[in-house]
Formats: structure tokens, sequence, C-alpha cells
């Protein structure tokens, strides 16, 4: 096997807007130095160059001649470096969080001379202040210089955030404090306590709490992890005859690529040789495994199981559905729930707040409280500052939606944005379509009544005999189910369709008949005897065609569509959720009756037109209903839209992810219920983080501002209070991260 | 005689916070038409911070994030619903609608990061 061509690279270009343009990025690639070949792929947006050249130069080239040039993403390589980052940064939080732990412990001791046991010595009592101004000026420069830039960024864009509150709160207790060191006669005889301490802990704390916050985040998006994770490094691309392994970024489109058993399935594909089971549960949801033969799709990310085949690429790079399921789940983790929007708008006014709250605070302080008011003013006004939580609220809707999201892709949900993800826990009716939906959606034959003196085999090979030259959907079925039997259709002749009741001709020199009981009837071939069990079977949705050769009845072959296995247990657990089900279908009111009952549907609305689908949903809508609709997203494109919750279902990735709402790519109506499910956990885990955010500050910042002082001769310390802002953003995400352990 | 002052100087600071924070409006960057618009993520901030962009006309952003902070991971665009995942160091293009005339915000997902396209 030859390795991958150490010259070649693939970078991506952005602003190609014609097949021009990509000529223009092609000279300027080949005008660099060292270049031997390079040739830009329109469709993609990327440039394949051969040289000894740096990813640098090229994309200067590229820039030079007008256009944007990146390297390629590697999502999985990206996701490494980016949690390489965070780790990097979440050791930085920590270690200023240790230091200013650290120096918090001699300046509590200075404040609390009794944690010394008693008197504090001289030495200590006139040189523990300067050292400290000195210490807590390092722990602001060491481990809070971000509260201060940022807050200075922010202020100069007329913005206010955590780190404005952060910031001033920690300049004005510094300052404070500095101000009693060196002038203490400015104060009244035992009022000048400097806040050393306050200002370690309170850094300390805030800073532990970020990093915290920051692990418990990262916990949040590994759905999207797992996704990216799916993707193999490399593929098995047949060239020139020979097997190379390229990094899965060169793969091409149209290019042969071979799979072993074991291996992942590098890009979307069609399989051209060979044959294999493929296991797309980590796609779809679906645990059992799909089998693969020649002219079947693959997709990128699948595990192949037991067989090798060879595979044409028809999908690559950014074009797979792998790829656009983890932008489709990214975009969705985005996305706010109308439930959220509240938080928004209180975020955008909630720190100059605040700020005011606290400027309010020092006055009434100073100009109303008790002896020593200037020490009292300043504390109630710090502490206002470094409670009040803004990220507390920022984090609550965010965090629960990533959560939400991603858990639901692990089923085979893809919600696609945050409205619905909200809606679909209120849903009080689903309407669902019949074929694809309940029922396969691929006819099926399921019963061989042979009459008097014939048998099964006899009946059902003459029956395909004579489909064979048919074109009829049914006939499928039955030439289908003569082929898992292995049996060799004979040679139809004088074959005949007789339009809306059957088909006619000779086999095996017999005039045969196959058709509906008209078909008997206009012939004069009596089937009497087979009536009872045709009207049974059109009892139970299936089709009875009856067969008849030289005039007398041969049997009866039943087609039917068959319910999918979990149908009737998802409509069992939504009728448990207190949800109406309904079904909405074209096909004529017995056979969509009969699967209505079998499954539990409550309510049928039969032989509508597709155009008149939206119109039904509508009345449902006007009755005051939350409606969802199940569709497979391309014959209900309309309904799907109208719907309070379009749910396109479908089998492996081949769903119409765009068309609707909620994607479901296990193929199985228990998408739905799993879906209303998690939207339901979410919506509950936003509210529980949204009502603990909003409390959290509406008791905090009045308690901060010393409210209970009047009553109880309460104060509160800003140490607590950098403690419990510290603990409240912890306590959203933490809470969030428990939807990672929901259930549907 | 001190408590008038601190309460004058109280009102004065309250009146400055009301007017910086929410009644001046920050000077906005001009984005022209058929040009990529650089936005940084660093310090806590989108810089710039506020562009004009002419109304009725796509336009593309390009963010890159300097900022190894995760709120600044994604940007969100709530009312066109766009959202997009920032990596570290490496540009990210979005490319946007025709805005109608108004102010379209851009946060961070908890919204601390703000910044707004001024469409006109």
């Amino acid at each position: 096997m030859k390795k991958p061509e150490p010259n070649s690279q693939t970078i991506e270009i952005n602003g190609l807007r014609c097949a021009g343009c990509a000529s223009t990025v092609e000279k300027a690639l080949r005008a660099v130095p060292g270049i031997t070949e390079a040739n830009v792929n329109f469709a993609q947006h990327t440039a394949t160059v051969k040289g000894s050249v740096s990813t640098k130069a090229l994309i200067a080239a590229v820039v030079g001649a007008g256009y944007q040039a990146s390297e390629i993403v590697d999502e999985g390589e990206d996701n490494n470096k980016k949690e390489t980052a965070e780790l990097t940064h979440y050791r930085q939080l920590l270690h200023k969080s240790w230091f200013a732990l650290a120096v918090a412990v001699p300046a509590l001791a200075f404040g609390f001379p009794a944690m010394l046991g008693g008197d504090m010595p001289y030495l200590l009592m006139q040189w523990g202040s300067p050292v400290l101004a000195v210490l807590t000026l390092a722990v602001m420069l060491y481990s809070g210089p971000q509260f201060f830039v940022g807050s200075w960024n922010a202020l100069r864009n007329h913005a206010a955030t955590m780190d404005t509150l952060i910031a001033l709160g920690m300049a004005a207790a510094w300052g404070y404090s500095m101000t009693v060191t060196i002038a203490p006669q400015l104060f009244p005889a035992g009022t000048a306590e400097p806040f050393w301490d306050v200002i370690a802990v309170v850094i300390g704390l805030v800073v532990l709490g970020q990093a915290l916050e920051m692990r418990a985040r990262g916990r949040t998006s590994e759905a999207v992890k797992r996704l990216i994770g799916l993707k193999p490094k490399t593929a098995r691309v047949i060239r020139d005859g020979s097997e190379i392994d390229v990094p899965l970024a060169e793969v091409r489109l149209d290019d042969t690529l071979r799979v072993r058993p074991g291996e992942k399935i590098a890009v979307d594909g069609t399989v051209i040789d060979g044959h294999s089971s493929v296991d797309e549960s980590m796609l779809t949801g679906e645990p059992m495994p799909a089998e693969k033969l020649i002219g079947s799709e693959v997709t990128g990310g699948t595990l192949n199981k037991t067989g090798t085949f060879l595979y044409r690429a028809t999908r690559v790079g950014k074009d797979t559905a792998l790829s656009r399921i983890v932008q489709m789940v990214r975009q969705a983790q985005g996305a706010k729930p109308s439930i959220g929007r509240l938080a928004d708008k209180v975020a955008a006014y909630f720190v100059p707040t605040v700020l005011i709250i606290a400027v309010i605070t020092f006055v009434i302080w100073f100009d109303f409280g008790p002896e020593p008011y200037l020490n009292h003013a300043m504390v109630a006004a710090v502490t206002v500052l470094v409670i009040a939580c803004p990220c507390a609220l920022g984090l609550a809707t965010p965090m629960s939606v990533m959560v939400g999201v991603g858990k639901a892709a692990e089923y085979g949900i893809l919600i696609r944005n945050g409205d619905a993800l909200q809606q679909a826990g209120q849903l009080t009716t689903i309407i669902v379509d019949k074929t694809g939906t309940v029922t396969l959606g691929k006819p099926t034959v399921t019963a061989l009544i042979p009459a008097s003196g014939w048998d099964e085999v006899a009946l059902l090979k003459m029956a395909a005999s004579l489909e064979t030259g048919s074109e009829h959907p049914l006939a499928e079925a039955i030439i289908d189910a003569a082929k898992s039997r292995s049996l060799a259709p004979a040679k139809a002749e004088n074959f005949q369709a007789v339009a809306g009741h059957g088909v006619r001709g000779e086999v095996e020199r017999k005039i045969v008949l196959f058709g509906n009981h008209k078909l008997m009837q206009d012939n004069g071939i009596d089937c009497t005897t087979l009536l009872a069990r045709a009207e049974e079977l059109a009892k139970n949705a299936a089709t009875p065609m009856f067969l008849a050769a030289d005039g007398q009845p041969v049997g009866i072959i039943a087609v039917a569509d068959p319910i999918k296995p979990d149908s009737k247990a998802a409509i069992a657990r939504l009728h448990s959720m207190g949800i109406k089900v309904a079904m909405l279908t074209g096909d004529n009111t017995a056979t969509a009756k009969a699967v209505a009952f079998q499954v539990g549907i409550d309510e049928v609305f039969a032989e509508v037109l597709p155009a008149d689908k939206d119109k039904k949903i509508m009345e449902l809508v006007m009755r005051g209903e939350k409606v969802g609709m199940v569709g497979d997203g391309i014959n209900d494109a309309i309904a799907l839209t109208r719907a309070d919750v379009g749910f396109a279902i479908g089998t492996g990735t081949d769903v119409a992810i765009e068309s609707a709402d909620i994607a479901l790519m296990s193929g199985s109506l228990a998408g739905v219920p799993n879906a209303i499910a998690i939207s339901r956990a979410t919506v509950r885990n936003i509210k529980q983080n949204l009502f603990g955010a909003f409390i959290y500050n509406i008791l905090g910042i009045p308690i901060a501002a010393g409210l209970l002082y009047p009553f109880f001769g309460l104060l509160l310390n800003p140490m607590i209070a950098g403690a419990a802002m510290a603990m409240s953003s912890v306590t959203v995400v933490s809470n969030a991260g428990r939807l990672r352990w929901f259930k549907p | 005689m001190n408590e008038i002052l601190v309460a004058l100087g109280g009102l004065l600071i309250i009146a400055t916070i009301v007017w910086w924070f929410w009644l001046s409006i920050p000077r906005a960057v001009r984005g022209a038409i058929n040009r990529v618009i650089e936005i940084r993520v660093e310090g806590g901030v989108y810089q710039p911070a506020a562009i004009e962009i002419p109304a009725g006309k796509p336009l593309t952003l390009r963010f890159l994030r300097i900022d190894v902070t995760p709120c600044a991971e994604k940007v969100v665009f709530s009312d066109l619903a766009i959202s997009a995942d920032l990596l570290l160091n490496r540009p990210h293009e979005i490319t946007l609608p025709a805005l109608q005339p108004g102010i379209h915000e851009f946060t961070c997902q908890m919204g601390m990061y703000r910044g707004k396209l001024i469409a006109k």
C-alpha cells in the first residue's frame, strides 16, 4: 500500500464566485516557487497543490490574488486543540486561584487577630498592612488582571459585564484599604479597617469558580465532541490502481474507497462492489445494523461490521451527512428558546443596574448608617458588586439547551431551533402520516392462501411469473416474495393490464388472471370459498389479490404495507404523556382505519389530498390544539411547516433534515415521544436554572446592600458574597449537566 | 455637609452610568458593501462592537477569537436565528442575509460579550 504523497496539501479557499475566480487562484498558486501542480475545486472551494511549499506561502498567494484562504479545518484536530487550550486555561485559572487564596491566609489572620491567638505582635501591626497592600496588588495583577482588562474594554464599548462588577469592587476595596493604611487619621478612631482579606478571598474564589465552571461547561458539549470523534482521520482510496491512505480532507468526489471489517466509513458514498452490514446507530440511534449491497448508500462516520466493500464517494468534506449533522447540532445549541429571552433582556440592563444599586447603597449607608458609617458603606457597596451574578442568568438557558440538543442527537433526533425544542414539550396532538411513518412504506406479501388443490409455492410462482412484466408497486412485493423463496418465475406471454382491476396473461400454457374480486367476477370465476378470508385480510389493512388459472381460483395473495414494529409502543407512550394521536393520509378510509385500530390511533383523517393536509392541521390549530406533524418531509413539506412543530422522519441519514423543525433519523415513530420527553426535561431544567438565578440575585443583592441590618444587625461579608457568586454559576452549569443522565 | 456632598456625588455617578451605558451610542465602525468585516473577540469584548452596515445587502463577518474564555466560543445572532462556534485563533466567516434597517445584536451565549450591527 502506498503512503500519502508528502508534498501534496489541500487548503480552503473563500470568496470564489465563479469558475473564472477558480482559474485566477490556480494561476496565483502555480506562480508560487516550488509548486509543481495546483488545482482548484470550485464546487468544494478547495485547492490541492503539489510541491514543497509552506501553507502560509499558499495562503499569502491566494490573499494576494484577492481571495481568502485558510488551512482545511480538521474538526477532530481542532477539537483537540480546543481541549488543550481549555485545559491550559483551566490550569492557569487554578494557579491564579491558589495564589490568591494563599495570600488570603495571612490577610485573614491580619483581619482577624483572634486567629493568631490574641494580640498581634507590634512588628505585624506596623508592617502587616503595607505588606498586604503589595501582596493583594500582586493578586490583582496576577490572579485578576482579566477582570480589569475586560471591564476596561467593555467600558470603552459602553458595555458592562461581570468583569466590571468584580474589577470595580476590588479596585474600591483596594483603594479604600490603601487610604486606611496611608492616612488612618482621616477616619474616626477604631474604624480604619482595611479589606485586604476581601480582595484576596473574593478574587481567589471567583477565579476558582470560573475554573470549575469551565470544567462543567466542557461536559455540556460532549455530544458534538462525540459526533466529531466519529470521523476517521484517514481514508483508503484507490488511485491509479493502488490503495493509498490519505487524510480525510483529501478525499475527492467520485474517489473509490475500500472499507474493511471493523473500519469506519470515511465519507458518504454508494457501494459499487461487495456487501456488508453497517452499524449506523451512532448517527441514527437505530440499533440494528443496516445491510449494504451494491447500490446502497453508506454514510461517513458509521462502522462497517462484517464484510469488505468498495464505494464511490458522493459527498465529501463539509457536505457529508455527518458534517451537516455536526453543523446543525452546533447551530441548534446556539439557539435560544423564547423562555430564555427574558433573561437576555434582563442581562442587557443588569450590570448597570447593579452599579446604580451599589452607588445608592453607599450613599444610604454613608448618610444614614450607624458608625463606622464609612466602613459600613464601603462593605455594603463592595458586597453588592461582588454578589451580583449576571453569569448565572446568562448561563441558565444556553447551558441546558447545549445539553438538551446534544442528548437529542444521541437518540438520532436533530432539533433545528430553540423554539422547536421548547414547543415540542407543549404539544397536545400529534398527527402522523401513514405510509412510511406508521408503516414501513414498502408493500410486502403478508399472506398466501391457496385454494383447495393448490399450494403456496404454485400460487406465488404463478403470480410472480405474471407480475414480472408489471410496473405496479404491488408487483414488486410479489416478485420480492418469490425471490426470497428462491422461486424462478416462468415466462409469461400475452401480458395485459386490466385497468383498475389487475392483469392477465399466459403462464405455462394456462390463462392466468390476477387482481381484485371484480376481475374474477367479470370473468365468471367463482371465489366464494375465498371471500371470507379476503374480507378478514382487508379488515387488517391488507389488499387481497385473487389469482385464477384456466377459470379456476388458485388462491389469494395479500399484500400490505407492514406496520413498523415499534409504532404501537410509540403511540402508547404518546398517550401516556397525555397527547392525542391522529392519522392524516391520502389512503382509503378502510385501510387507514384498519392501521389506526392496530396501533391505537385516536382519530383518522383519510382520503385527504396532499394539498389539503395543511388545511386539516390549521383546523386543529384553530381548535386550540398545539399540533405536531410527523411525515417524511417530502410529501408533507407544507403540512410540516404549518404545524407548531414539524417532525421529519426518515431511515438513516437520508431524512430530509432541513425540511422540518425536528428530524428523526432512526426512521422510528419512537423518536417523537423521545423528542417530547427531552424537550420537557430541557425546559424544566431551564426553568430551574432561571428560577435559581433570578432568586439568587433578587435575594442576594438586597441582603448584600444591608436590608437585614435594621432587623437583625446583619451585614453580609463580601467574602461570603464572593463565594456565593462563584458557586451560583457553577450550580447553574452543574444543574444543566444533570440532563446528560436523562433517559427519555 | 459631607452627607450632601456624598449624595450629590452619588447622583452624578448614577447619571453618568445611565448616560454612558444606556443613552449614549458607541461610535460605530462603517462596514462597506462587498467587504468582509473583521471582528476580533478579545479581552472580553467584540472589537469593533458597533458596526454600521448598509441595510438590504448580505454581508460577511469574519470573527477571529483570541479570547480563550469559554464564554467566547459561540456567537449568537438571536433575531436572525444564526449561531456559530468560534474556534481559537481561526478565522470564522458568517454570511448574514440582507438585513432590515435597525439594530441587530450579536452576543456570546451568556449575553456578556455584546455587539451590534446598525443597518442603515
